[in-house]
């Protein structure tokens, strides 16, 4: 398995070349290498499963975590050391294929989608480095490592949603999603701090104490509570949700691998990674992610409801889907998947079909948006006629995330639901209805896209003309990775997920729960039968009706029930006049001054000694003179 | 013996006092001259003196007036380029390279 | 009282007042001439050490050669009545001072040093063995320098021309 280096080295090499040669190429040139590269590693990660899965199992019945590199980086004591490696795994290997797949279909989509747009090569280099940065994520073989490729996620996602470097609303999102996440990132910092010092490893597999001494203490709760902040805030858990929807500012396409498909993931994908942790040491931890992630997939679901720009409806429903994962991963109450370890297999099935058909709408939205020129749903509607590709596949991935049978969303989140179920019922229910909800806005956003009343395209909409033609279907660039997402979604379901993941390791056969499964399906009918009543009309009398009877909840929850007000309250208020405004204070007037003091003194000495260097060769000589004689007389005495 | 070479450290030290003080540059020319002068007789002096039955220092102040010889010529063609840029051999003019 | 100390005595006295002169003196062309002096008291000393081949290449090419190399150049860069500047008191000062305090350490050091014991050998150095010497190749003889020497002026010549020719 030596070769899943390339997979690293591919991109990151595009990125070099596309990013770094300082070399102007032809947009078709630069897309290429790309493009090429991905493909590259597209198919070396399915290789790398392909061989992974069929080498068959141990003795103990799981697959082995096999490392074909490993070399120690930075020794900070003989057992403490960072290194730097290649690990695979079941789950690392679904990720990077995962990862790969759709970075490629993103790829190739960007041709279309990105045509004839300034900076299409910058574009490139930085998909080369963000795909980069998320696989050696998913491969790292140890906590810091994941934690140097977190960062570089950070930054790239960063370059990416600010790619549109003059819209002030590209900058402003990319700094909110580069500050959020950074913000969090501290708290996963100080969780490895704390990890490795107890620990004495940045592995996965901690040494607390020669018997476990350290083990029943909460130092490894904290820590492991401290690496969750992190994964949270990558993940757009509540409350530091706030940056995904702004995030919407960069293009389409990024939208759908960054902020749909593989970063937001990464948080899940910490929490599986260190989830036998979880349950060995900190199983209360894992509860509170349980909450936090319902509580994220509530609200977030909630305000999917109302909001008109489609790609902040998908951006929601994204978290939403999240906090499922999260809840899927909290709910765990031991390894064993048939005694309450389902989640974690739930978890990651759903984090699999998820990406696929998440991605398939960001795409799908993208086709659409490049048609209309605009977000907002106010520009669509009755679209299906004119885009009849983007209309099927939008339709099955929104069928697959509303959970309806035989699309892969059913299985996974079924999967979750049976879960959840298992937890708790109270639980179970709570997260059939937000399922319920789920259903409910993505049909509202379907059919407010396809379905309804045609805007007067004749007229110019919003200053100029960008919506004055007819709309049309996009390129082949485009549609293809719709048509090939689309038929993922169709059969990913059907994949014997279990066999290849679970919490323990051991196969295990999914056996779908007749009566969740039943009834996951009857409230997404309904639901979506109520928001086909709602929305699909030509004029939507009811859900005006709706919106005036409930104008207050309306309101608050298109504004995201006043999460950014919040926090900005919080940072400009708080933080920054009661914690900023006086380290600015000292900073101005006690570090400055130092500086300038330095600065000032050199300055003063110099014009002092200024004379000495007056480039004068005599004066030098008499010096020189002066000197050996000096040295003559100690020689003498 | 000593009283060649303190007529020649005397001269050494006349050169040195010219090079330091003068700002003629042709003037600082002829103070180095003085001073290789002067090492010329202590190299004549010691060999006539401490060795009478060898001739390295009599070679060695021969060479040494030849390459004297060379550097006044080469130095004086420099300063005769100088002169015919900016039509002066001060010393305190000279604070540009090119021109 | 020999006739030789009295010649030495002449000698050195003329070179000393003569080389004061010659970095003291406020005109170019005076202090070159006073230098034309300095080197014939120095190839009078030669010639009193009975190196009178020495003497003679010291008159031939310094006082010949060198001196109106010298003086041709003053007249061309020199405008008429060109004086030195007066320097500053305390550069004049400085460089006096240190050039008295290097005259004394020198003196002194020179003066408690004790020689090898020194002895005087008359006699003429013979012309014949001076161009052996200057042209062998064995050891303690000086072809190798001397070609040296000729490559040296040969490049100050080419050099010097290119140097100071007109572009």
């Amino acid at each position: 398995m030596e070769y899943t280096i390339l997979i690293l080295i591919l991109p990151f090499l595009s990125f070099l070349i596309l990013g770094l040669a300082d070399m102007r190429m032809k947009n078709g040139l630069a897309g290429a290498i790309g493009t090429a590269s991905l493909a590259g590693v597209t198919l070396l990660s399915y290789l790398t499963a392909f061989q992974y899965f069929m080498r068959g199992r141990t003795a103990e019945g799981v697959f082995p975590t096999l490392m074909p590199y490993n070399f120690e980086w930075l020794p900070f004591t003989t057992q403490l050391h960072i290194d730097m490696g290649i690990m695979l795994d079941p789950i690392s290997v679904m990720m990077l294929v995962v990862i790969s797949t759709v970075s490629l279909m993103v790829h190739i989509y960007s041709f279309g989608y990105m045509k004839g747009e300034k900076g299409f090569q910058r574009y490139y280099a930085f998909l080369s480095l963000f795909t980069m940065s998320m696989l050696g994520i998913v491969v790292a073989t140890n906590i810091f490592q994941m934690y140097v490729f977190w960062e570089l996620v950070g930054v790239s996602s960063y370059l990416l949603i600010g790619f549109y470097y003059t819209k002030k609303e590209a900058i402003a999102a990319s700094k909110k999603a580069f500050i959020v996440t950074r913000f969090a990132d501290l708290g996963f910092l100080i969780g490895i701090l704390i990890y490795g010092y107890y620990g004495q490893t940045f592995g996965f597999t901690p040494n607390f104490g020669p018997h476990g001494e350290l083990a029943s203490n909460t130092l490894p709760a904290l820590a492991l509570g401290l690496m969750f902040i992190g994964g949270a805030g990558k993940s757009a858990m509540f409350p530091l949700h706030i940056w995904l929807p702004d995030a919407m500012e960069g293009p389409t396409p990024v939208s759908a691998l960054i902020h749909a498909a593989t970063m937001v993931v990464a948080g899940v994908y910490l929490v599986a990674r260190m989830f036998p942790l979880f349950i060995g040491y900190a199983p209360e931890v894992l509860h509170w992610i349980a909450y936090i992630g319902a509580f994220t997939a509530f609200y977030a679901a909630s305000v999917a409801c109302v909001q008109s720009d489609i790609k902040r409806v998908l951006a929601f429903s994204t978290i939403s889907q999240i906090g499922f994962m999260m809840v899927a991963l909290g709910v765990c109450t031991s390894t064993d998947p048939h005694e309450g370890g389902l989640g974690y297999m739930a978890s990651l099935f759903h984090l699999f079909t998820h990406a696929m058909f998440k991605a398939l709408l960001f795409l799908g939205a993208g086709c659409i948006i490049h048609a209309v020129h605009s977000n907002e749903m106010s520009a669509m509607g009755g679209l299906r006629k004119y885009m009849p590709v983007t209309h099927w596949t939008f339709l099955i991935a929104c069928l697959a995330i509303s959970g309806i049978c035989p699309f892969s969303g059913f299985f996974s989140k079924d999967e979750i639901l049976t879960a959840c179920f298992r937890f708790s019922p109270a639980m179970g229910w709570i997260m059939t209805g937000i399922a319920a909800i789920t259903a409910f806005y993505m049909f509202r956003l379907y059919y407010g896209i396809f379905w309804g009343a045609e805007p007067d395209r004749q007229l110019p909409a919003n200053e100029g003309t960008h919506t004055a033609h007819t709309p049309h279907e996009a390129p082949l660039s485009m549609t293809f990775p719709l048509l090939f997402l689309a038929a993922v979604t169709c059969v990913a379901g059907f994949m014997p997920f279990g066999h290849l993941i679970s919490s323990d390791g051991q196969s295990y056969t999914i056996q779908l729960d007749k009566q969740v499964a039943i009834t996951s399906i009857l409230i997404a009918i309904v639901s979506i039968a109520l928001a086909t009543w709602i929305y699909a009309g030509k004029k939507q009398p009811v859900a005006d009706r709706l919106a005036r009877t409930f104008q207050r909840m309306h309101t608050a929850a298109y504004h995201r029930f006043y999460m950014d007000e919040v926090w900005l309250f919080v940072t400009k208020k708080i933080i920054f006049r009661c914690i900023s405004t006086p380290i600015a204070w000292w900073d101005r007037h006690v570090i400055d001054q130092f500086f300038n003091f330095t600065a000032w003194s050199t300055h003063a000495a110099s014009d002092e000694i200024r004379d000495m260097q007056s480039g004068n060769v005599q004066q030098y000589s008499i010096w020189f003179l002066a000197g050996a004689l000096l040295l003559t007389l100690l020689l003498l005495v | 013996m000593e009283y060649y070479l303190v007529v020649s450290t005397f001269m050494m030290f006349a050169g040195i006092y010219g090079f330091f003080t003068r700002r003629n540059l042709l003037a600082m020319l002829i103070s180095v001259e003085l001073i290789l002068n002067s090492v010329d007789i202590n190299f004549a002096v010691f060999n006539r003196y401490l060795f009478p039955n060898e001739l390295e220092g009599f070679f060695f102040a021969l060479f040494a007036i030849g390459v004297s010889a060379a550097e006044t010529a080469v130095a004086i063609a420099i300063i005769i380029n100088i002169y015919r840029n900016i039509r002066n051999i001060q010393v305190k003019n000279l604070n540009e390279m090119k021109n | 009282m020999t006739l030789q100390l009295i010649v030495f005595i002449v000698l050195a006295l003329f070179i000393a007042v003569c080389s004061v002169l010659a970095v003291t003196t406020s005109r170019i062309l005076r202090a070159a001439t006073y230098l034309l002096f300095v080197l014939f008291g120095t190839a009078g000393i030669y010639f009193q050490l009975n190196y009178s081949f020495l003497g003679a290449v010291q008159l031939l090419i310094y006082a010949g050669g060198i001196t109106v190399l010298y003086v041709f150049s003053i007249l061309l860069t020199s405008s008429q009545g060109d004086k030195a500047e007066k320097l500053k008191n305390g550069k004049m000062i400085a460089g006096a001072v240190s050039t008295l305090a290097g005259l004394v350490i020198c003196l002194f050091v020179m003066l408690k040093n004790q020689f090898l014991p020194s002895h005087f050998v008359h006699g003429e150095l013979d012309v014949r063995t001076i161009g052996h010497t200057l042209m062998g190749m064995e050891k303690y003889q000086y072809v190798l320098p001397f070609e040296v020497i000729s490559i040296l002026l040969l490049a100050c010549i080419v050099g010097g021309i290119l140097i100071a020719r007109k572009r």
